[in-house]
């Protein structure tokens, strides 16, 4: 090959490596800007009065005389829109039966509007679910709301060959007429009068439990059944994986059996999760019975025997890459073989060793599968540590996938999906970041 | 065989021979040494069906400087290594024929290696401290056998380092990692941590064959220190080098001792063709 080919070739590999990094960081992009734009609006956003009447009523934050003042000047400007309305009540009982016909749905409608804006009207009775109690607590959700109200959705079956659109009809119209026709043009002014909408950073989103399934609060449950599941995990997995690996790498003599119980472990590292999750049903709940039913116990039980094998492989290689030369310089001393261990082989293949561990914490906290049938359920509040033993608990990625597809108001409440889905990234990439940190600070140590 | 040294140490003074370069310095006998220490008896090592040493009978003697020479591949290593059981962690490796240390077969049924290697020191080829500071590398084996006294470790960590004439240029810097210090201080320090357990043999295989020549020279002078206080075994591919520091020096070739003989007499007028051959370089 001559000198133009080669540089020729060198050049277009370049180019071709530095491509896929580019489109691998690109692909990286689009997943992680909208997860952490969207996360972040779990956390920070404007809250509007509701929110605040919300926090002081059910969590006992903030302050209760602020909140009276406040709520004095709102609710001065929501009684016009409610005096508008108790016009329009007294104006439809006069009118004649077929004209009161024409209003009755869409009157209806706007009153309902309304409610899910401001919280339940005038004399109407305390709904029983905490989500209808309060209007809405977030400002960009509000202006979708006061569009609800200012405009009917119709759906225009007018053409038949082309799929039906839907059509904003203004509402106004709708009560052309009528001294409802006020109400729209009251509320489009004076919302952020009644709303009084405030940027905030609601810590309370790690901090809290979530009311009404989700619909307000925090995912501090989920957090910490995640952290729970996770370090429990890593207790069973950790010490047994590293006297296993060490058990392989100096005790066991090479041999038939060594190596069948090598390859398996080897297997086990790629069997899918879900696998683990029935095994861990069948086998800790079903056969065990190490609690009664899904338990912080079972499922920390499960992710360890998912992760068991990651940190053996993760631990033998650390242990194997310690050079030879320290063990024969201790056991020459007159060192025994146990002592050289734990004073020279243990500490030089330490940041291996933990390099591993902290990867397979990352993975424990991530995995869904193993804790479907073991230890997660999609609504409960935080558990006590006494609970580990028998209680199952909330966490942030079986949480994420029961939001995304079977919670019932999942559409309204995407914000949090998106600050769950952040959390556990934030999670995963702390544990990766701190691994590194850890490694590079003992690696420095141990080189001098 | 002490005496067999004093016989040609006179001889060598007398008349001297073609190959000065060879000629060892002169040796004065040491008081209190002489006695066999490591003796082997028709002593076989094998790796698998491999034998790699074979029948070997000798006696080495006590506080002497003994040195091992032959070709690559011979079984130097595997002699040395030996005597202080670190072929042990060869899985298929064993022995027959007895090899006995002050008296107690080495490989005995009841025979306790980590007791053993605690008598019998080893510095390797390549100097190896452990990553720890230079302090804990020396404490490593006393604290092992027990000492934890911060004053008896101190005193025993600078008695070690001035004995392997490292102590001037450490003793500043004791809590720093050893694995900063340059190659020739680390074969020291070797050497230190070995002096530190307060063994009674010192095994040395190819010390310096990864040091320059200055380092070389510091080891060697320190080899001269410890002659007298230590039974020394050093394993060599550098002639000179044997006939500078050993009082005997043991040739192997193929598995096989050859000759076993004062260092002046086997440099100067070895009883054996193939030494003959061997030293004067036909072979290598
Ligand atoms: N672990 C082992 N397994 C099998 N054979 C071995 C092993 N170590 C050494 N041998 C063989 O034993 C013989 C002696 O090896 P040894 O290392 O003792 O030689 P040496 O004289 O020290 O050589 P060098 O001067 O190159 O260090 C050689 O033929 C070598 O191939
Ligand atoms: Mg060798």
């Amino acid at each position: 090959m001559n000198l133009g080919t080669r540089k020729l070739l060198d050049r277009s590999f370049t180019a071709l490596g530095i491509g896929s990094i580019i489109i691998m960081g690109l692909a990286l992009l689009v997943v992680l800007v909208p997860i952490v734009s969207n996360g972040i609006g779990a956390l920070v956003f404007r809250e509007t009065v509701e929110h605040r009447k919300l926090l002081l009523s059910e969590f006992h934050r903030g302050d209760a005389g602020d909140l009276e003042k406040e709520l004095v000047i709102s609710n001065g400007y929501r009684q016009k829109a409610f005096d508008i309305l108790a016009a329009f009540d007294r104006e439809l009982e006069q009118m004649e039966p077929e004209r009161q016909e024409v209003y009755r749905e869409s009157y209806e409608q706007v009153r309902t509007a309304l409610r899910v804006l401001l919280g339940p009207l005038p004399g109407e009775e305390l709904p029983e679910l905490t989500r209808f109690r309060y209007g809405q607590t977030r400002w960009d959700k509000a202006e979708e709301k006061l569009h609800d109200l200012l405009y009917e959705q119709k759906w225009d079956y007018s053409n038949p060959d082309v799929i039906a659109k839907p059509n904003d009809v203004s509402r106004a119209s709708i009560f052309a007429g009528t001294s409802l026709v006020r109400l729209f043009p009251y509320v489009e002014e004076n919302i952020d009068r009644m709303m009084m909408p405030q940027w905030t950073i609601y810590w309370g989103f790690i901090t809290d439990s979530s009311l009404d399934s989700h619909f307000f609060g925090g995912i501090w449950p989920e957090i910490q059944g995640t952290i729970f599941l996770a370090i429990g995990a890593m207790i069973f997995a950790f010490p047994l994986g590293v006297i296993a690996a060490i058990y392989f790498t100096e005790y066991a003599r090479e041999g038939f059996l060594n190596s069948l119980l090598r390859s398996a472990n080897s297997t086990l590292a790629g069997v899918p999760s879900i696998v683990f999750g029935l095994f861990g049903l069948a086998f800790f709940i079903n056969t065990l019975h190490v609690s009664e039913s899904k338990s912080v116990l079972a499922g920390s039980l499960t992710l360890a025997i998912m992760i068991l094998p990651t940190i053996i492989r993760a631990a033998e290689e650390a242990i194997l890459s310690v050079p030879k030369t320290y063990k024969e310089a201790s056991l020459g001393l007159g060192s025994t073989k146990w002592n050289t261990i734990m004073t020279v082989i243990l500490p030089a293949a330490l940041p291996g060793i933990l390099t591993g561990g902290v990867i397979s914490l990352g993975r424990a906290a991530g995995e869904t599968a193993p804790i479907i049938f073991t230890a997660a359920v999609s609504v409960g509040t935080a558990i006590g540590l006494g609970d580990v033993l028998s209680s199952p608990t909330p966490a942030l990625s079986w949480n994420i996938y029961n939001l995304a597809s079977e919670h019932e108001a999942a559409a309204q409440i995407r914000h949090v999906q998106y600050g769950m889905v952040l959390s556990l990234v934030m999670i995963v990439l702390l544990l990766n970041l701190s691994a590194v940190i850890l490694r590079a600070r003992i690696s420095k140590k141990l080189k001098g | 065989m002490a005496n067999a040294l004093e016989a040609t140490e006179r001889k060598q003074n007398d008349k001297s021979t073609a190959r000065d370069i060879y000629l060892p310095p002169e040796r004065k006998k040491v008081s209190g040494g002489g006695a066999p220490h490591v003796s082997a008896k028709n002593f076989s090592i094998y790796y698998g069906e491999f034998e790699a040493v074979k029948k070997v009978n000798a006696d080495i003697l006590s506080k002497y400087v003994t040195a091992i020479i032959g070709p690559s591949g011979c079984g130097k290593s595997t002699f040395l290594r030996a005597i202080n059981r670190m072929n042990d962690l060869i899985p298929n490796c064993h022995t027959t024929g007895a090899l006995m240390f002050d008296g107690d077969d080495v490989y005995g049924k009841f025979t306790d290696e980590v007791l053993l290697r605690k008598k019998i020191g080893m510095v390797f080829q390549k100097p190896n401290p452990f990553p720890k500071s230079i302090f804990d590398n020396i404490a490593y084996g006393p604290r092992l056998h027990g000492i934890k006294d911060r004053k008896t470790l101190d005193a025993l960590v600078e008695k070690s380092l001035r004995k392997a004439a490292l102590w001037d240029e450490v003793s500043d810097r004791l809590d720093k990692n050893a694995l900063g210090l340059s190659g020739g201080q680390q074969q020291r320090l070797c050497v230190a941590r070995t002096l530190a357990v307060e063994p009674e043999i010192l095994l040395l295989d190819e010390p310096t064959s990864a040091l320059d020549p200055k380092a070389t020279a510091k080891i060697e002078d320190l080899i001269q220190e410890l002659r007298g206080s230590y039974t020394i075994m050093i394993v060599t591919h550098n002639m000179q080098q044997a006939s500078r520091v050993s009082d005997y020096t043991m040739f192997f070739y193929e598995g096989v001792l050859i000759e076993h003989a004062p260092t002046a007499q086997l440099f100067t007028r070895p009883k054996d063709q193939m030494t003959e051959d061997y030293i004067t370089g036909r072979f290598s």
